[in-house]
C-alpha cells in the first residue's frame, strides 16, 4: 500500500531516536523581529491551547486566544482526573523513553505513527519538569520527592497526580502562564467567543469568523496561523463525559473548508462510570481509571442475582478481568475493560436496577490498606473494625472528592457498598489529520491535543490525554511553527475587509439566518438525543455493516429534519444559548454520519473500534494488518460525500502482534 | 427509567442583559426525579419553555461535575444551594421536598455584571490572576522536577488551596462582595512553594491592588465565603494573605 499523493506526513530522516532531536535542531527559524508582526490566532484554551497560546507569546508571536466559556480555566482539561504519564524513571521499575513509545504503539492497537509517538515519549518528562517549574502541586512522597501511580495498559508506575484532580491543576498551570501573558498585553484574551469558519486566502488559512457570544456580534480575525485546540467530538453521542459545550464546530468548520478529517471512527469508551439513572441525563461522570489502581471488578456468578453485593460471598464473585486477563488484571487498557464489561451485562450477569453496570469493590485493598497503616502505627493485634476505619482514612487521601462525587450523584456511600460502573463515551482519538508538524492538510492551520488524531492510535491509554495536550502545546508547536512562519515573514497583516473575511462572514449570517427562521417545533436537545440514540446503538462498544448502513440513512433523514423542524428560540443578536446549540448539533450530524461511514469503511476490529463481524474465538479485536494499517483520512467532497485518501503506517520499530494483556 | 413525582414551585431571576432592569419569574416545575441534578431540573423547565414557545432560563454550566466553576446559581440565598461543599451542579433534586418553593438569583455582586438571567460576568477574576496569580517561568528553562524537594505537608497545603474552582461563590456569600478567598487561595498555593518566593512579595501586592480596582469589597471576617465554598477553600488562607500583604508592604 502507498499512501496518497494528497498525504505527506514530512515524517524527518533518521533513526527513530535522532529524528526529533535533529529536526528541532534544524527547522526553519523566525527571529525575534519577525515574530513581533506575526499574528497566531489560538482557538480553545484546554492544556493544548493555553500551554501553546503561552509558549508562543513568550516567543515574541503575537497571540489570540478565544473561548467558548466565561475563563480560559474552565476548559474541559479541567475535568482530567487520574494523572499524566511521564517516563521519568523515578520508581525505578524499568521504565524509558522506549518502554512508554512501545506501551503507547500497542495500547493504540498498531494504529498510530511511531515518529509521533515516540516524539511524545521523549517530551513527557520535560511536561513534568515545566509544570512543576510553574507552582503545580503534583502528590508528593513524605521525603519530598514526586509521587506516582499505576495506569492501564502498563506494568510500571509513570503516572503524575494531583489527588483526583490531575487536569485541574495542569490546567490552571498553563491558565496562569497564559494570564501572565494576556497582562503583558502579548496575549489578547476573547472568552466567551465561538469560533464559526475559518478564512483561507489563495490557499492558505488566513484567519477566522468568531462569533461574541455575548452580543451575538460576527467578528473578523486575521492571523498568519490558526490553531485549532478545541478538543474532542464525544459529544455526538449526546451522552459522554464531555462537559455541555465541549463541540466540534471548529473542526468540522475546518473540515469542510479543506482539512483532511483522520480516522473518525475511532471513538473510546471509558469503562468506569456512573451508570445511566433515567431519561433526564444530561450527561454522565467518569470514576478515574486510577480507581482501577485499587478497586477490583466483578459480576455475581449467578445471573439476575439481586442481592446486596457485601452478602455475596467471596466464591459466587466472577472477578472477570482478573480471570481472563492475568497479567495485567483490572488494569488492562480501557477498550479491553469496556468490551468485557459489556460482554457480562449482555449475558445478564449485570448488576443494578437496569442490570446495565458492574461493581467496583474496595473492600480488599481498604482492608489491606488498613493493616498496613495499623503496622506503621504500632497498632498490635487491631480489631477488624479498627483495620477498615484506618483503611478507609488511606483510600479517603487518595480518591476522595471522587468518592465524595460517586455519593452525591447515586446517593450510595461508597466507602460502605461497591460502586456500581458501566462504559461510556469518553474521548476522540480520531481528529483531524495533521503532519509531523501538526499542521493540516490546509497550509496554515494547525490541529493540537484531541483536536488532531496523531498519537493514541485506535486507542489511548489512561494518563496520556493530558501528556500528549501539553506536549503539542509546550514543546511541538513552538518548534514545528517555524517551518511555515519563517515563509511568512513577507506577508502583511491582511485586512479583513478583505472578499475572503466577507465572503465567509456572509455564510455564517446566513446560516445564522436560516436557524432561527426555522421556527419548527422540535428543540435542538431533541435531536441531539436522537443522533446519540442512533451512535450509541449503532457505532459505539460495538458495531457490524447492518447497524451502520442503517444508521447512516438514520442520520440522513434526522438531519433534513433537523433542517425542517428545529425551533431555536429568542435573537441571533443576543445572548443565546440555544442558537449555540444549534449551531454545534448541526455539526455533531454531519460529523455523525461521517464516523458511521468510516466506521463501516474499516472492515477489521482494531482498539476502540469493535466490528462484530472481525474478532478472535476469545472475542477479542482482531485487526487485518495487511489491508487497514493505514490512517484514513477524509476529504470533504460536498454535503454528504467524503473521498477516503490513506497514509500507510510503516512500523520499523516494533514489531506487528496480535495484543496479548492475558 | 425515572419521571420522578416531585412538584416544585421556582421563583427565577429573569433580567434581559445588564442595561435592563430585571424581575422575578415562577415557573411550575412538575415531575422532578429525586436522581436529577439541579441543574437537569432547569433542562426539564427549558425544554417545557421551548415546547409552549417560550424563552428558556439562560444560566452558565458546563462540565457538570464539579469542577470547571461555571455554574453560579443562588439558590434560596445561598449560593451553590443548601448543601455544603458542592456546586450545583452536584446538588441533587433528593436535597429538596416535594412541594417546596425555591428562589434562584445569579451572584449578586458590582464585579459580577449580569449577562442574561442567571449568566454573569466573572472576567475580573481573570484579571486579578494576570496581575500576578502565576510564576514566572518561561517554557523550556525547567530542571528536573526532583530537585526541588517539597515538604509534603507543604506540597498538601498547596494543593488544598490550589484546589479553588473559581467559581464566585466566595463573592457571592459576602455581604461585601469580597474576593478575598479567592485572591488568598491563589497567594497561599504560591507562597507556600519554593517556585513561588522569588516573586512573594510583588504577586501579593499587584493582585490585591486589581482586586481592589474591580470593585470587590473589603473582608470584615464573616466566614460566610469559607462556609459557603463547595471546595473547602479555609479562611486560613485570608490570613496568610493578610500576613504576606503586610510583610510586602513595609519592606
Amino acid at each position: 500500500m502507498a499512501s496518497s499523493p494528497k498525504l505527506n506526513s514530512k515524517i524527518p530522516e533518521g533513526t527513530l531516536e535522532n529524528k526529533w532531536t535533529k529536526y528541532r535542531s534544524t527547522v526553519h527559524l523566525v527571529n525575534p523581529a519577525n515574530k513581533r508582526s506575526l499574528e497566531v490566532i489560538v482557538v480553545g484554551s484546554g492544556l493544548a491551547g493555553a500551554s501553546a497560546a503561552a509558549t508562543l507569546a513568550e516567543m515574541g508571536y503575537k497571540v489570540k486566544v478565544l473561548c467558548f466559556q466565561d475563563s480560559p480555566r474552565r476548559a474541559h482539561s479541567i475535568a482530567a482526573q487520574g494523572g499524566v504519564n511521564a517516563a521519568k524513571n523515578y520508581q525505578n521499575d524499568g521504565d524509558s523513553i522506549y518502554r512508554l513509545f512501545y506501551d503507547t504503539i500497542k495500547g493504540g492497537d498498531y494504529r498510530a505513527r511511531e515518529a509521533n509517538v515516540h516524539r511524545l515519549a521523549e517530551v513527557s518528562g520535560n511536561i513534568i519538569d515545566q509544570c512543576v517549574a510553574q507552582g503545580v502541586p503534583f502528590a508528593r512522597e513524605y521525603g519530598g520527592t514526586l509521587s506516582n501511580r499505576s495506569f492501564g495498559g502498563t506494568q510500571v508506575q509513570r503516572t503524575f497526580y494531583a489527588a483526583g484532580q490531575t487536569g485541574q491543576q495542569l490546567l490552571l498551570g498553563a491558565y496562569s502562564a497564559l494570564q501572565r501573558q494576556v497582562g503583558m498585553g502579548a496575549v489578547t484574551l476573547l472568552a466567551r467567543h465561538e469560533m464559526m469558519d475559518v478564512v483561507n486566502i489563495d490557499g492558505k488559512c488566513r484567519g477566522i469568523i468568531a462569533r461574541d457570544l455575548i452580543s451575538g456580534k460576527l467578528e473578523r480575525h486575521f492571523g498568519h496561523a490558526v490553531l485549532l485546540c478545541t478538543g474532542g467530538y464525544g459529544n455526538v453521542f449526546y451522552l459522554s463525559t464531555n462537559a455541555m459545550g465541549s463541540n466540534a464546530t471548529a473542526v468540522w468548520k475546518a473540515h469542510k473548508k479543506g482539512a483532511f478529517f483522520g480516522n473518525p471512527c475511532y471513538t473510546q469508551i471509558h469503562p468506569t462510570c456512573i451508570p445511566v439513572s433515567g431519561d433526564h441525563q444530561s450527561k454522565l461522570t467518569l470514576m478515574s481509571e486510577s480507581l482501577r489502581n485499587d478497586g477490583r471488578i466483578w459480576v455475581p456468578k449467578k445471573a439476575g442475582d439481586t442481592r446486596n453485593p457485601n452478602a455475596i460471598p467471596e466464591e459466587e464473585r466472577d472477578y472477570y478481568l482478573e480471570r481472563r486477563y492475568p497479567a495485567f488484571g483490572n488494569l488492562v487498557p480501557r477498550d479491553v475493560a469496556s468490551r468485557a464489561a459489556k460482554e457480562r451485562c449482555d449475558a445478564g450477569f449485570g448488576v443494578g436496577s437496569s442490570k446495565m453496570a458492574v461493581y467496583l469493590d474496595f473492600a480488599a485493598n481498604t482492608e489491606r490498606y488498613g493493616k498496613i497503616q495499623a503496622n506503621k502505627l504500632g497498632l498490635h493485634n487491631p480489631s477488624k473494625d479498627e483495620i477498615i476505619r484506618l483503611g478507609k482514612e488511606v483510600i479517603k487521601e487518595k480518591y476522595g472528592n471522587l468518592f465524595d462525587m460517586y455519593k452525591q450523584i447515586t446517593g450510595e456511600d461508597p466507602y460502605e457498598l461497591p460502586m456500581r460502573i458501566y462504559p461510556a463515551v469518553h474521548y476522540t482519538m480520531g481528529g483531524l489529520w495533521v503532519d509531523y508538524n501538526l499542521m493540516t492538510t490546509v497550509p496554515g492551520l494547525y490541529a493540537l491535543g484531541e483536536a488532531n488524531f496523531s498519537d493514541h492510535g485506535a486507542n489511548r491509554l489512561g494518563a496520556s490525554a493530558l501528556m500528549q495536550g501539553l506536549a503539542d502545546g509546550y514543546f511541538v508547536i513552538p518548534y514545528t511553527i517555524g517551518d511555515y512562519l519563517s515563509e511568512e515573514i513577507r506577508t502583511k497583516s491582511i485586512p479583513t475587509d478583505n472578499e475572503a473575511f466577507a465572503k465567509a462572514e456572509a455564510e455564517v449570517q446566513e446560516r445564522i439566518n436560516k436557524l432561527m427562521s426555522i421556527k419548527g417545533t422540535k428543540s435542538v436537545d431533541h435531536f441531539h438525543k436522537r443522533l446519540g440514540k442512533i451512535m450509541w446503538d449503532k457505532c459505539g462498544m460495538a458495531r457490524n455493516k447492518e447497524g451502520l448502513t442503517l444508521a447512516i440513512t438514520e442520520i440522513q433523514k434526522l438531519k433534513e429534519e433537523f433542517w425542517k423542524d428545529v425551533r431555536v428560540t429568542g435573537e441571533a443578536n443576543e445572548f443565546n444559548p440555544e442558537l449555540e446549540k444549534a449551531h454545534r448539533v448541526a455539526d455533531f450530524i454531519e460529523l455523525g454520519e461521517l464516523m458511521c461511514k468510516d466506521a463501516l469503511d474499516r472492515n477489521e476490529s482494531c482498539g476502540g473500534h469493535f466490528r462484530e463481524e472481525y474478532q478472535t474465538a476469545e472475542g477479542e479485536a482482531l485487526r487485518d494488518d495487511d489491508n487497514f494499517a493505514y490512517v484514513a483520512a477524509w476529504e470533504y467532497k460536498g454535503e454528504g460525500n467524503f473521498e477516503l485518501h490513506k497514509e500507510e503506517l510503516k512500523f520499523e520499530n516494533i514489531k506487528l502482534a496480535q495484543r496479548n494483556y492475558a | 427509567m425515572s419521571h420522578g413525582n416531585m412538584n416544585l414551585t421556582l421563583k427565577v431571576w429573569k433580567q434581559k442583559n445588564k442595561n435592563e432592569k430585571g424581575r422575578f419569574e415562577t415557573y411550575d416545575a412538575k415531575g422532578i426525579s429525586p436522581d436529577m441534578s439541579f441543574l437537569e431540573m432547569f433542562d426539564v423547565i427549558n425544554e417545557q419553555l421551548i415546547s409552549s414557545g417560550k424563552e428558556p432560563i439562560a444560566f452558565d454550566h458546563d462540565c457538570r461535575e464539579g469542577i470547571c466553576g461555571m455554574c453560579s446559581m443562588y439558590i434560596n440565598g445561598r449560593p451553590h444551594g443548601p448543601k455544603q461543599g458542592i456546586t450545583t451542579c452536584q446538588l441533587h433534586m433528593r436535597s429538596f421536598k416535594d412541594g417546596d418553593t425555591i428562589v434562584v438569583e445569579p451572584w449578586r455582586s458590582a464585579a459580577f455584571p449580569v449577562i442574561k438571567d442567571l449568566a454573569v460576568d466573572r472576567s475580573s477574576f481573570d484579571r486579578i490572576m494576570a496581575a500576578g496569580g502565576f510564576v514566572s517561568v518561561n517554557t523550556g528553562n525547567a530542571k528536573d522536577a526532583n530537585n526541588i524537594l517539597i515538604n509534603k505537608d507543604d506540597a498538601d497545603g498547596a494543593f488544598n488551596a490550589a484546589a479553588c474552582i473559581g467559581c464566585g461563590a466566595c463573592v457571592a456569600a459576602c455581604k461585601n462582595a469580597s474576593a478575598m478567598l479567592f485572591v488568598s487561595a491563589k497567594v497561599s498555593q504560591l507562597a507556600l512553594l519554593p517556585q513561588g518566593q522569588v516573586e512573594r512579595k510583588s504577586r501579593v501586592l499587584n493582585m490585591v491592588k486589581q482586586m481592589d480596582e474591580e470593585g470587590f469589597g473589603n473582608c470584615t471576617n464573616t466566614g460566610a465565603c469559607e462556609a459557603e465554598c463547595p471546595k473547602g477553600i479555609s479562611l486560613e488562607n485570608i490570613a496568610r494573605m493578610n500576613r504576606e500583604y503586610l510583610g510586602a508592604s513595609f519592606t
